[in-house]
């Protein structure tokens, strides 16, 4: 039985339909890599599976070890165990990092989640989660908390996007330390690099996946940028 | 039990150090109600104090180029659940002098209380003031709270300010300050406030800037629940050459609690600038659902969120 799995779901927001039939599994234990282009729905199926507000299929199933979470509001779906690394993730006034990386158990040294994404704890631990930090550093904590939350399913979004690029080696990071813990990751990025860390990879277009399988292949094929002439309605390329 | 020790329980139960007493190394005015019950002065500085018909007339200098080591703790107060108590103020700094001040204002049992505080600060050439009114109240929201302050900052001086009433209810609140900042100098005013019930919160701030370049920065941080009430006017203006000042005002609005945000801001000087923001509004959602991806409950979230904002 797959840890998450998405079956055929229909998101629609006003008359705009986002994805219409879109299915997916994500396996204990894997990485499973997301492609698309910017504008896909990359975000809106991160989203989904967090189970934000508004973002409820019109139709379809989202299954977490087995049960229907589609009603299940996003801290129910923490408690579950699943977690998400938000592409931008937001700033606040009055919390520390060290405040932000304890919240779930005060017990847990933040130290070490800072260092794994490349940050020096005695730097960072004290300061502010608010703008005074940049976005690639807002970024790499927002990451490192995930770690520290130890979930069943990471969902992270676009990890290295941001101003100040994280390298590749820091998220290989992360996602060691997530496997280590044995938690499964959705990873999602429009960049075909990333997949090769993937067990597993799929290409999202128009509302759909259009491949998946190994991660060599999908990166390969999502490469060759047959995306940039795509009309839109149907993949003639698959 | 005395009045003093009654005062000084008191004002260890809300987590005040008690110790600030009997410390001979630190400058303390105690009063509760209408009555001075300690004062102690430290080397620099000149404390003297009166009881009038509704309250206490104090003044306070900090002599030339003197550097009080220690925080000077005034702590004001009522215990009583009715009475009035009038704090007049007279601050100096002079030329060079250093001071930081903690004011403990005490209202536990306040069902109708009235607690006005008048100060005229004044601060020298390149002196610097630190001041921190911290307010601690019950349950019961019968308190009026009209702090009234003008203050003169003296070239390449400081003025750093700290209002916080997050223990207890707010009842009425009416903060009036104004400050004149001088050449080079730098006025900064923080207000943090949580308003509960039916809590009325005004809160008036004027900086002047009329100094070549000095610097003002008002920020204003409330939160707001039940159906209480809060406005906000933050008022700047720029008046001279490479001033530069800023209005911030943040309130989080919960329930049917109504929140306004006037900030003014006026530069008659070509050189001069000032800009401002305001937020109002229910908590982010995005901080929401971050903080609820974590595991926290939206009741939790919300609480992590607005104590940050207060902090």
């Amino acid at each position: 039985m797959p840890l998450l799995e998405i079956k055929d779901i229909t998101y629609r927001v006003k008359e705009k339909e986002i994805f219409s039939g879109l299915s997916l599994a994500v396996e204990s234990g894997r990485v499973h890599a997301i492609l698309g282009k910017n504008g896909t729905g990359k975000s809106t199926l991160a989203y989904l599976v967090m189970g934000c507000e508004s973002y409820i299929p019109t139709s379809g199933e989202i299954l977490f070890e087995g049960k229907v979470i589609n009603e299940l509001k996003v801290h129910e779906r923490a408690k579950l165990g699943i977690a998400l690394a938000w592409q931008e993730p937001v700033r606040f006034e009055g919390i520390s990092v060290r405040d932000y990386l304890t919240l779930k158990s005060k017990e847990i040294d933040p130290s070490i989640y800072l260092e794994m994404v490349g940050l020096y704890p005695e730097l960072y631990l004290d300061r502010m989660l608010d703008k005074s930090l940049s976005g690639g550093e807002r970024k790499r904590i927002e990451l490192a908390s995930i770690v520290a939350l130890e979930p069943k399913l990471a969902v992270l979004d676009e990890p290295d996007s941001g101003i100040d690029m994280l390298s590749i080696q820091d998220i290989m990071n992360v996602i060691d330390a997530l496997k280590k813990n044995g938690t499964s990751v959705l990873l999602i990025s429009h960049r075909e690099e990333i997949a090769k860390v993937a067990d597993k990879a799929s290409l999202i277009c128009n509302g759909k996946i259009m491949c998946s399988g190994n991660p060599k292949n999908v990166a390969q094929y999502y490469k060759s940028r047959k995306c940039e002439v795509c009309i839109g309605e149907e993949c003639v390329y698959v | 039990m005395s009045e003093l020790e009654d005062v000084m329980k008191t004002f260890g139960e809300f987590g005040a150090d008690k110790g600030i007493l009997v410390n001979r190394d630190i400058a303390h005015l105690v009063a509760s109600g209408h009555r001075i019950l300690s004062m102690r002065a430290v080397e620099g500085l000149e404390v003297r104090a009166e009881e009038t018909v509704t309250g206490i007339a104090a003044s306070v200098r900090v002599l030339e180029g003197i550097i009080i080591k220690n925080p000077v703790h005034l702590c004001f107060g009522i215990l009583h659940k009715k009475g009035i108590q009038e704090i007049k103020m007279n601050v100096q700094l002079e030329r060079g002098a250093f001071a930081s001040f903690i004011a403990h204002c005490i209202f536990p049992r306040a069902e109708k209380v009235r607690h006005i505080m008048d100060a005229v600060v004044e601060i020298g050439e390149s002196a610097e003031m630190r001041y921190s009114e911290v307010h601690y109240h019950g349950l019961y929201g019968g308190i009026e709270v009209i702090p009234k302050a003008d203050v003169k900052v003296g070239k390449n001086g400081r003025y750093l300010t700290d209002f916080s009433l997050l223990s207890g209810r707010v009842g009425k609140l009416g903060i009036d300050y104004t400050v004149w900042v001088g050449e080079n100098a730098v006025a900064e005013l923080t207000a943090r406030v949580f308003g509960h019930g039916n809590d009325s919160i005004k809160i008036k701030e004027k900086v002047v800037l009329e100094g070549n370049n000095s610097r003002g920065l008002i920020k204003t941080r409330i939160a707001i629940e039940d159906n209480a009430t809060a406005e906000v006017t933050g008022i700047t203006e720029g008046n001279a050459g490479g001033a530069r000042g800023h209005v911030d005002c943040l309130e989080i609005v919960k329930d049917s609690a109504v929140a306004r945000a006037i900030p003014i801001v006026k530069v008659s000087h070509p050189l001069a600038k000032v800009t401002h923001e305001a937020a109002i509004g229910s908590v982010d959602k995005r901080q929401l659902e971050t903080l609820m991806a974590h595991g926290l409950t939206p009741e939790e979230a919300v609480d992590v969120i607005v104590r940050g904002v207060l902090k």
